[in-house]
């Protein structure tokens, strides 16, 4: 548990990525078996124990501290499992030695909603603070050190010098504490077998498209759906759906995996469906705002599945009938994708269709009026090309839609990290309820920290230290005196701001020390614009 | 019957003793301040009179040059101020020179203990427990997750990451007085005893601990060091430092910091420290509430910190107890 408990810490407080990397590495070739394979499922996300909520936590602790100074210390610190760990009443001699990590997976594994607060606290009381505080983040599955699945396998692979897709495509196929992947990186047993597993293949990736005309005989153009990239897999009757990153996410979609019954790999755009929009096909899909609602969840209520449902918006077809098809240039999957979809049920899938235009300018005409919000823009395919893994120059472009704008006044900033720590680089702006003249007040409405050059920041970071007028840690608020405007892709109603919408992906697009703090816009000018 | 103190009155700008028209560490210019201790939001510039021990006498010349009259105060030597107030300083155990203030008047004793700490420290005298019928105390590190670690622990890790790191600087951010000679002096005696490098803002405090015979050992300056030269050393630097461009002088240097704050993993991140070392000059929450405990007064005033977490001990202990809101002290970089 110690080594893993340093592990964390270094991982937490280390920037660099080549740092973590080397943390990693270094704990894998040292840590025994099986417990590296545990320290590893941490980092990957793979270790769930369903009796462990932070609430446990809270109530273990309601126990053994006075609620007022829980409350404060929890207030100060900002996190229920550190401030657990750090108020922890240590016994004068601890009831038995550090556990290991495969002692806890065990403990915990086997501990039930009753028996959880008495495993917890014998295995607290066996720690040290930083052994409690990998212990309570280990068992809530909440680690937030920075480190991504993909990060991990890449690790992996450098710790025992194998090739990362090679991790990656065996991955799937094992459960923690991966004893056969351990063996066969590390000692050079057989590689697990993978025919018989639904495994996740490396997307096609595009670039994009700057300032420049593409030739439309040798392109082909589709829209770009503002949804969630996802390979919908079905392989020796196991179907499973993989995000972006190769993460499994097919507890959330159901739906989806009953959908799929044919041996094949899908590439297409995860949608929930809706009447928000949907003017190109016919059938409807909501903003990304509904998809959001389905995101991250581990289960999924039949209510939920029954007011949103997902369905695949397909563009490309990887394997079909045992066949892989990734070699073959783009029209000819196009054709394969084609009659393999006509056979597929409509209620769950589409495919995403072609965009006919004569020339470049009438392409442009139809994307900027294309305020629909399910489009992000337009994608574009060379016509020739197989599909590879990554980005390659040349084959794939993407040409966003030009940005919503909108004027806000800066109201927060807070200090950025790593290149950017001590410089105030996350800004956030507000919009008035009403015209400020007549009792109108500033609502926060986002948040951005890029859009500005490094001389920008600068001037911005000098702004703000001259025009705060409090400190809230380390948050300062401003005077509310300067002007952004601000680009973005969306807006969307929103619960959980205060002003009631939420921006996508807004950036700072130009600093505006021109305009008045007064006569930037009303919020109701930003929720004219909700796209729901 | 318990008395309302009256004769001495917190007000926004320090604690004011009425009968000796004298204030304690005052946060603007007075005709006469009493200083417990060199630190710059506690000894300032420009009062008519600054009664203090003659090591923070010392230090307010080296950082203001001239400070007007100082009254030279030796630690447990009673005095008279005017209108019959008497005091005395005792150790605190904060920083050389520091001291809490005993207040005798009308037949009570209130004690200010201004900033102190309880562990050993080699560079001052240590705090003394001193009974009383009053006691105002601070609450920098007034919460329950504030428990400072040995620091014997936090040089052995120092000292290891030093040695995991040959290629690398360890940049340890520390306050310039106090703070920066305690962590020299601890390892030496952790039996460190290569050259230590100094940031520039460090040396005037170094140089006057040495003077008050707390040797340091061989410390040299960054300024004109080649930067391969630094590669597995500990350099010390005010914690501002850390950040700005001087960092880039040293070769892939891993920020560290001693500071009590380092005990909360989401401090150390926001500060962008990769090496935090729990190392306090103000008693954690233990320190506090056992201080209390043990001078046991009648009744105590908390000042600056987190008084809220203290109040409610002293509730929960049947303690009287109130929150003064001072302003002006600042503890970011203990």
């Amino acid at each position: 548990m110690q080594r893993f408990a340093a592990l964390l810490d270094t991982l937490l407080l280390t920037r660099s990525r080549l740092g973590k990397i080397a943390a990693i590495v270094r704990t894998l070739r040292e840590m025994p078996d099986p417990d590296r394979g545990w320290a590893l499922a941490a980092l990957t996300g793979g270790v769930d124990f369903p009796a462990i909520k932070a609430g446990t936590i809270r109530a273990l602790l309601s126990g053994r501290v006075d609620p007022v100074l829980w409350a404060l210390s929890r207030d100060f610190v900002g996190d229920t499992a550190e401030t657990a760990c750090l108020l922890w009443p240590e016994p004068p001699t601890p009831p038995g030695p550090q556990p290991s990590l495969t002692e806890v997976v065990d403990r915990l594994t086997h501990a039930t909603r009753a028996t959880a607060p008495i495993v917890l606290a014998d295995l607290l009381d066996r720690l040290d603070e930083t052994g409690r505080y990998a212990l309570l983040k280990f068992a809530t599955g909440a680690l937030r050190i920075g480190v991504s699945a993909r990060l991990a396998k890449v690790a992996f692979a450098e710790a025992f010098g194998v090739e990362v897709e090679l991790v990656e495509e065996y991955w799937h196929g094992q459960a923690p504490p991966y004893t056969a992947l351990f063996a066969w990186a590390a000692d050079g047993a057989t590689a697990p077998s993978s025919d018989l597993v639904p495994l996740f293949r490396p997307f096609m990736l595009a670039s994009p498209l700057e300032n420049a005309q593409l030739d439309l005989t040798e392109f082909a153009a589709e829209w770009k759906w503002d949804g969630i990239r996802v390979q919908l897999v079905n392989i020796a009757g196991q179907t499973r759906l993989y995000s972006r990153g190769g993460d499994d996410i097919s507890a959330a979609f159901p739906e989806m995996i009953n959908a799929l019954t044919t041996p094949a790999v899908l590439d297409g755009e995860l949608m929930v469906r809706g009447d928000a929009q949907g003017s190109t096909t016919g059938v409807g899909a909501a903003s990304f705002n509904a998809l959001q609602q389905r995101l991250g969840r581990k289960t999924v209520s039949t209510k939920m599945l029954a007011e949103a449902p997902a369905f695949l918006r397909i563009y490309d077809l990887l394997l079909a009938d045992g066949e892989d098809l990734r070699p073959l240039p783009w029209h000819e999957r196009r054709t394969r994708l084609e009659a393999f979809a006509a056979k597929l049920d409509p209620t769950w899938f589409d495919i995403s269709p072609l965009i006919v235009a004569p020339d470049w300018d009438a392409l442009a005409q139809l994307r900027a009026g294309a305020r629909d919000a399910a489009i992000e823009g337009i994608m574009f395919k060379h016509r020739q090309s197989p599909y590879t893994a990554g980005r390659r120059v040349g084959l794939w472009y993407k040409w966003k839609r030009d940005p919503l704008l909108i004027d806000c006044v800066l109201m927060y900033a807070q200090a950025g990290s790593g290149k950017r720590s001590g410089l105030y680089s996350d800004f956030t702006f507000g919009c008035w309820t009403t015209n400020p003249d007549k009792g109108g007040e500033l609502v926060p409405v986002g948040k951005a920290y890029f859009g500005f050059t490094d001389a920008e920041l600068k001037d911005l970071d000098r702004h703000v230290r001259h025009h705060t007028v409090a400190k809230y840690g380390p948050v300062r608020e401003t005077d509310k005196s300067l002007v952004f405007e601000v680009a973005f892709d969306s807006v969307h109603t929103s619960k959980r701001h205060k002003s009631g919408v939420a921006m996508r992906f807004p950036r700072i697009n130009r600093i505006r020390h021109d305009k008045p703090a007064h006569e930037a816009d009303l919020l109701a000018t930003l929720a004219a614009l909700i796209a729901d | 019957m318990p008395s309302d103190f009256a004769w001495i009155r917190p007000e926004p700008g320090g604690l004011y003793i009425r009968p000796a028209d004298v204030w304690i560490d005052p946060s603007r210019p007075v005709g006469t301040a009493l200083v417990t201790h060199g630190h710059a939001d506690h000894a300032r510039a420009g009062h008519g009179v600054s009664i203090a021990t003659p090591a923070t006498l010392a230090i307010m010349r080296e950082r203001y040059g001239e400070i007007g009259e100082a009254w030279p105060m030796p630690y447990n030597e009673r005095a008279t101020l005017a209108g019959g107030v008497h005091a005395t300083l005792i150790p605190a155990g904060h920083v050389l020179g520091s001291a809490q203030v005993l207040l005798e008047y009308a037949g009570e004793r209130v004690i200010v203990t201004g900033d102190y700490k309880r562990r050993a420290d080699p560079t001052c005298a240590p705090f003394q427990v001193t009974p009383c019928d009053l006691l105002i105390t601070e609450a920098t590190f007034g919460l329950p997750v504030f428990r400072h670690p040995p620091i014997a622990d936090e040089m052995a890790r120092l000292l290891s990451a030093r040695e995991a790191n040959p290629d690398r600087a360890i940049l340890v951010g520390a306050y310039a007085l106090g703070k920066a000679q305690r962590v020299i002096s601890e390892l030496r005696l952790a039996g460190y005893d290569a050259p230590i490098y100094l940031h520039g803002a460090m040396e005037k405090m170094c140089r006057l601990y040495e003077a008050h015979d707390i040797p340091l050992g061989e410390l040299r300056t960054v300024a004109g060091t080649p930067k391969a030269a630094l590669a597995g050393q500990i350099v010390i630097c005010p914690p501002s430092a850390l950040g700005d461009r001087w960092s880039t002088r040293m070769p892939d240097p891993i920020p560290a910091m001693a500071s009590g704050w380092m005990r909360v993993r989401q401090r150390v991140k926001q500060r962008g420290i990769e090496l935090p070392l729990v190392i306090s000059d103000h008693a954690d929450w233990d320190e506090l509430t056992e201080t209390i405990t043990q001078v046991n007064p009648a009744e105590t005033w908390i000042t600056h910190g987190r008084e809220d977490a203290l109040l409610r001990w002293c509730e929960l202990t049947q303690r009287r107890a109130r929150a003064l809101a001072l302003v002006g002290y600042e503890d970011e970089d203990d």
